[in-house]
């Protein structure tokens, strides 16, 4: 594709609001594109989308590309791809970010496959060089041991942004934008593939992406039992319940319960760890947390590298002694 | 016909290995290869050949294991050989970097499925647990043509469908995909079996296809790559663990309520 201009994020609605994580990406790309004197537009896919354009205005969109076609009222993503891949080609942005969500994690690889470039890949950070126009992205990679520095030969330059890293700019409903309506020519047969069931598996209660405290266990906890330990403490303090890998693949709970790289990204004030070593693939999603407690009998454990405060010891004393402490606390 | 399989699998490092054995080269801008720890199947693939033979079980099908890097350690790669798998695929040059650069690797391994006739289903594991790109599935079927379905738990081969329970951040949902198809896998989907004494004595007697760059029809364009890598380095994390002790394990536990307490943490 020809040299391209601006900086376009690919939006997500979630019911008739922008999703946070395209909030969040606004922010990313409102920065990237002040630095290099760019417009920041944002696509947004439905039927309707004027609540949602008006919304990304005000977050820091200086123009919204509603894409609409019949065919996009509920996500399916082969039509969202080609709205997109569309939607590109004739804009011809400079920079592409996308999300990395449910959706995104699908949707950004191939989109950059469809154009011919490469993709940035759950990024923790983007910047742009002033010098070259480049966008460089800092990385996860090995289990997040390391960070790899990369960019993008060719534009579009791709970056899929983890969520939750950058905080959404405060809604300015003065912000002038401006609407672009862009209707897409889709076809059913586009459709490969299709959602016949949706199977809830999630805890009662506070949602571990959205809970301000956390308390989650790992391997070290021996079974499926002490979770209802956990739940307890959770419940005193309002939080909700996570869990390890470890955890997860021995089937003590279910895999929505999993915290780290392949599982949720959480970035509660509080996030108590009971059982858990710590490896970085664990870390990956919850380094973003305010303040990590690490309850575990193995002082040399890389948790206590991590934690704010910690307390080595068996877990199931300390975390009954706690638990019990807490009850009186709250209900002073 | 016997429905065709291709599992899609990549040798990496021990992701298992000891903390203090990963090390750097910064100029070269690489992780080192630690002596004397062995590579490993990359964990996610060893799941997708789990679940190409849960297909095998109980169909008549084939499945052939296909990795793209520039050099093997064959009798790792043997694996999924010996967990049941019928034929090894081996793409190596010293060109085929296999790290940064999801393009190119999906462009090779998608060349080396176009040449080897193409398959009713691939499968893959969701993403190597060195680079964590999560892309090379999803690119080999942009660069195919076929279906995709990305994170499943469960994988079912019916007449002329894929039928898929794929990961959602609240559980799953069902997913069916016409073929030919291309599914990736999470651990979620079960423990790997383990190899067989028959499966090892059959890895031992088969030979790998081991084709070189000059085998595959690439061309020049395809292989440019797509990404620079300007740095690589080891995060440092510099949070002070404030140690919580008493007199016992139970007043270490008190101490900690109240001082989370004192800090209005709730």
């Amino acid at each position: 594709m020809a040299e391209g201009n601006g900086v376009l994020v690919i939006g997500e609605s979630a019911g008739d609001e922008l999703s946070l994580a395209s909030q969040e990406i606004l922010a990313a790309g409102r920065k990237v594109a002040d630095d290099l004197g760019q417009e920041l537009a944002i696509a947004v896919f439905g039927d309707a989308v004027d609540a949602v354009a008006q919304a990304a205005i005000a977050q820091g969109a200086d123009k919204v590309y509603a894409v609409t076609s019949p065919l996009l009222a509920q996500f399916q993503v082969e039509l969202n791809l080609a709205a997109a891949e569309t939607l590109c080609r004739e804009t011809s942005p400079a920079i592409i970010l996308v999300a990395r969500t449910n959706q995104g994690r699908e949707v950004a690889p191939r989109l950059a496959f469809r154009l011919g470039v490469g993709l940035a890949q759950d990024c923790l950070e983007v910047s742009a060089d002033t010098s070259n126009g480049k966008l460089l992205a800092n990385r996860p990679v090995y289990g997040g041991n390391a960070v790899a520095v990369i960019s993008c030969n060719q534009t579009p330059q791709v970056a899929a942004v983890r969520p939750k890293v950058y905080a959404p700019l405060e809604p300015d409903s003065d912000r002038q934008g401006e609407v672009i309506s862009f209707p897409v020519d889709l076809d059913d047969s586009m459709v490969r593939s299709r959602v016949i069931e949706v199977v809830k598996e999630e805890a009662e209660g506070v949602k571990l992406e959205d809970a301000s405290i956390v308390v989650s266990g790992g391997r070290g906890l021996g079974g499926p039992e002490p979770f209802a330990q956990l739940e307890e403490l959770a419940r005193l303090l309002g939080g909700a319940v996570g869990a390890s890998r470890a955890a997860v693949d021995s089937g003590w709970v279910p895999a929505s319960y999993q915290v780290g790289l392949t599982g949720k990204t959480i970035t509660p004030d509080l996030y108590i760890t009971i059982a858990i070593s710590g490896a970085s693939q664990h870390m990956a999603g919850c380094s973003g947390s305010k303040a990590i407690v690490a309850i575990n009998k193995d002082a040399e454990a890389n948790i206590f590298k991590e934690a704010r405060y910690g307390v080595v010891g068996d877990w199931e004393t300390v975390l009954a002694s706690m638990t019990e402490t807490v009850r009186e606390l709250v209900q002073e | 016909m016997p429905a065709k399989i291709a599992v899609l699998a990549k040798q990496v490092i021990d992701p298992e290995m000891p903390m203090a054995a990963f090390q750097i080269d910064s100029n070269a801008k690489r992780v080192v290869t630690p002596p004397n720890i062995p590579p490993v199947v990359n964990g996610f693939d060893e799941n997708a050949v789990e679940a190409a033979l849960q297909i095998k079980d109980s169909q008549d099908v084939s499945v052939t294991v296909i990795s793209s890097g520039s050099s093997f350690a064959l009798d790792v790669m043997k694996k999924p050989l010996s967990m049941g798998a019928d034929e090894l695929v081996l793409l190596q040059d010293d060109a085929f970097d296999n790290s940064v650069d999801s393009f190119q690797t999906a462009q090779l391994l998608a060349s080396a499925i176009r040449k080897l006739g193409g398959f009713d289903l691939i499968i893959c594991g969701r993403q190597a647990s060195d680079w964590d790109n999560a892309q090379v599935p999803l690119g080999v079927a942009e660069l195919l043509g076929i279906s995709c379905v990305a994170l499943g738990k469960k994988v079912e081969l019916k007449d002329d469908r894929v039928v898929v329970e794929r990961l959602i951040p609240d559980g799953y949902e069902v997913v069916e995909a016409s073929l030919p198809a291309l599914v990736t896998v999470s651990n979620e989907l079960g423990q790997p079996r383990y190899p067989t004494l028959r499966g090892i004595m059959a890895a031992t007697r088969k030979r790998p296809t081991i084709w070189s760059a000059s085998d595959l029809e690439l061309d020049g364009g395809e292989m440019e790559p797509r990404l620079t890598l300007h740095d690589l380095f080891v995060p440092v994390s510099n949070t002070e663990c404030e140690i919580i002790e008493g007199d016992d394990e139970v007043d270490a536990g008190r101490k900690l309520a109240l001082r989370l307490r004192e800090e209005n943490f709730f």
